[in-house]
């Protein structure tokens, strides 16, 4: 039992191990271990292309998961404990942003985006001389509908699980709704809210689907990767894939840690 | 000025429902309606109300077939192997190292999904696994963009969240059960048969439906392993949009994907609402 558990943790984490190692080779190609050395780590970090595609998905994951948490977080403290039809529809709008799949809400939201874009622009540019179009705007949109999702069933679910005496008892003593919410309420949701909003910060990051058809002429990092990859395996590719498997796994960690601590019952 | 409750909750509500109509109704509602219409002379979409589009579905039907056959199998072979580490996670190992493990398991689902599928270019590609083999004797072997390795990638992506649900649903089975079952003087293998799988059910079910319903809208991992040989309907779909231009097939496509998933989701949901589950423990994060 035990032997068989090791072999799948392998399963899943000698693939990786593998590319972190041969990015660490200091030849040429891809396939062969020589030596060892960062010169890759160190091209990889001095190539604009690959710079400028990180800024860009550095900027759209902040900037959506910053908007997610927020939206997020409001919307489940109006749900919770909410009965009736607005809470069915919010239900089911949650439901349908997780399961639908991304390449179906990339689409989606790419010919919606570029239709919409089509009849708005020549009525706002004669007056503004602004043009819509596809780009950063439109990439944390789309990031934020599925995140913000994310983010109300992880608060949503802590806000559930919360004792409603220490809500009542802080009335019963005379704070406000406002004070009670600030001094008794957030400091118990924080570490969903915080979870919740390091979860959507890495699939905003790592997400390469959505982003293929909504990014326009921005390259976010993942698109940068997949179109190095049609041109085949190289070292460069290994150590940037090294790092942002590091980083996601890193900030993946701490956010299940928090989630984890904050909850008496581990929930996935 | 004091607000009231109703309108605290309405305000609350605001951005996230605008968020969810421009982002996710508007876009869904506009492939429906794409699906209706026809193909533009110059590409793109040009209004009309017709069934054509469905009718030429049929010209994609190797896609159909591909998703349709991988999709399952994947989702069987995930399970296969999910379900004996779950058990291990749930029932055998020491709680102290459970919280670990388990985010070690979850943990590679949320990172990209494309470098690791990258990890299995590199594993399968000439100089990898088929090299190992052919110092074995087993000269020109091809994986990588075959089937197989489709299969592999998917299986490989998905089995994080097919072994969460399960493992749920283990930790939750009262373990006086099967307790009481050996003191009865049950064989270890048929209390496995008569209590612990039927109870496991609804986790088995849950995670069977969360991974078939993500393998069927595929497109990374068969345009990375299955080198554009196995094509998955997302792959017919990306090629209808940004190749062909064809927006009005592309949305028929699309909406017969949902389709297919929405019967998959009311085939599910009846099973587990028969196996007693809450539907609360589906578990993704």
């Amino acid at each position: 039992m035990r032997l068989y558990a090791l072999a799948v943790y392998a399963f899943l984490y000698l693939p990786i191990a593998i590319i972190a190692l041969f990015s660490f080779s200091a030849g040429r190609s891809a396939a062969s271990l020589q030596g060892f050395s960062v010169h890759w780590y160190h091209k990889a970090l001095h190539n604009p292309f690959v710079l400028e595609a990180l800024w860009t998905s550095v900027r759209v994951a902040f900037l959506s998961a910053l908007l997610a948490t927020i939206a997020g977080t409001l919307a489940s403290l109006a749900l919770t404990g909410m009965r009736g039809r607005v809470r069915a529809i919010f239900d089911t709008l949650v439901q349908v942003a997780v399961m639908i799949p991304g390449i179906v809400i990339g689409i989606a939201t790419l010919i919606a985006l570029v239709s919409v874009f089509d009849l708005v622009n020549p009525w706002l540019e004669p007056l503004t001389g602004l043009k819509l179009s596809l780009g950063t705007g439109s990439l944390v949109a789309a990031h934020g509908l599925f995140t913000m999702s994310l983010v109300i069933l992880l608060v949503r679910g802590r806000m559930e699980s919360l004792d409603p005496a220490l809500i009542e008892a802080s009335g019963d003593l005379g704070a406000t709704p406002v004070a009670t919410f600030f001094q008794v309420t957030l400091p118990q949701i924080l570490p969903a809210i915080m979870a919740g909003f390091l979860l959507a910060f890495t699939f905003s990051f790592d997400d390469f689907i959505i982003a293929f058809f909504v990014a326009g002429s921005d390259t976010t990092l993942p698109i940068y990767i997949f179109s190095s990859i049609r041109r085949g395996v190289t070292p460069e590719i290994n150590a940037i894939g090294t790092m942002v498997m590091g980083a996601s796994l890193t900030i993946l960690i701490v956010a299940q840690v928090m989630l984890r601590r904050s909850q008496a019952q581990p929930r996935p | 000025m004091a607000i009231t409750r109703r309108q605290a909750r309405a305000l609350l509500l605001t951005p996230a429902g605008l968020w969810y109509a421009a982002l996710l109704l508007l876009p869904l509602a506009v492939v429906l309606i794409f699906s209706f219409g026809e193909r533009s002379p110059i590409g793109g979409y040009a209004p009309g109300f017709t069934l054509e589009q469905y009718a030429n579905l049929p010209s994609r039907f190797a896609a159909f077939r591909n998703t349709l056959t991988l999709a399952p199998l994947g989702t069987v072979a995930a399970l296969l192997i999910a379900y004996p580490l779950a058990y291990f996670l749930a029932l055998r190992v020491d709680p102290k190292w459970k919280t670990l493990l388990l985010v070690l398991v979850i943990v590679p689902f949320w990172t990209s999904i494309l470098i690791r599928s990258y990890a299995w270019i590199f594993l399968l590609g000439g100089k990898g696994i088929p090299a190992l083999l052919a110092q074995f004797g087993l000269e020109d072997i091809r994986l990588l963009n075959t089937p197989f390795a489709v299969l592999l990638g998917i299986v490989y992506g998905y089995l994080p969240l097919m072994v969460f649900p399960i493992y749920v649903a283990l930790e939750k089975l009262d373990k006086r059960l099967l307790e009481a079952a050996a003191d009865l003087g049950t064989p270890p293998w048929r209390s496995f048969l008569q209590i612990t799988l039927p109870l496991s059910m609804p986790g088995v079910l849950t995670g069977s439906m969360l991974v078939f319903i993500l393998l069927m809208g595929e497109f990374l991992i068969p345009s990375i392993l299955g080198g554009g040989k196995v094509f998955f309907i997302g792959n017919a779909m990306v090629d209808l949009f940004l190749q062909s231009r064809n927006w009005a097939f592309g949305s028929a496509v699309a909406v017969a994907l949902v389709v297919i998933m929405l019967i998959t989701v009311a085939i599910y949901s009846r099973l587990i609402k028969r196996f007693g589950a809450s539907r609360d423990d589906v578990g993704l994060m």
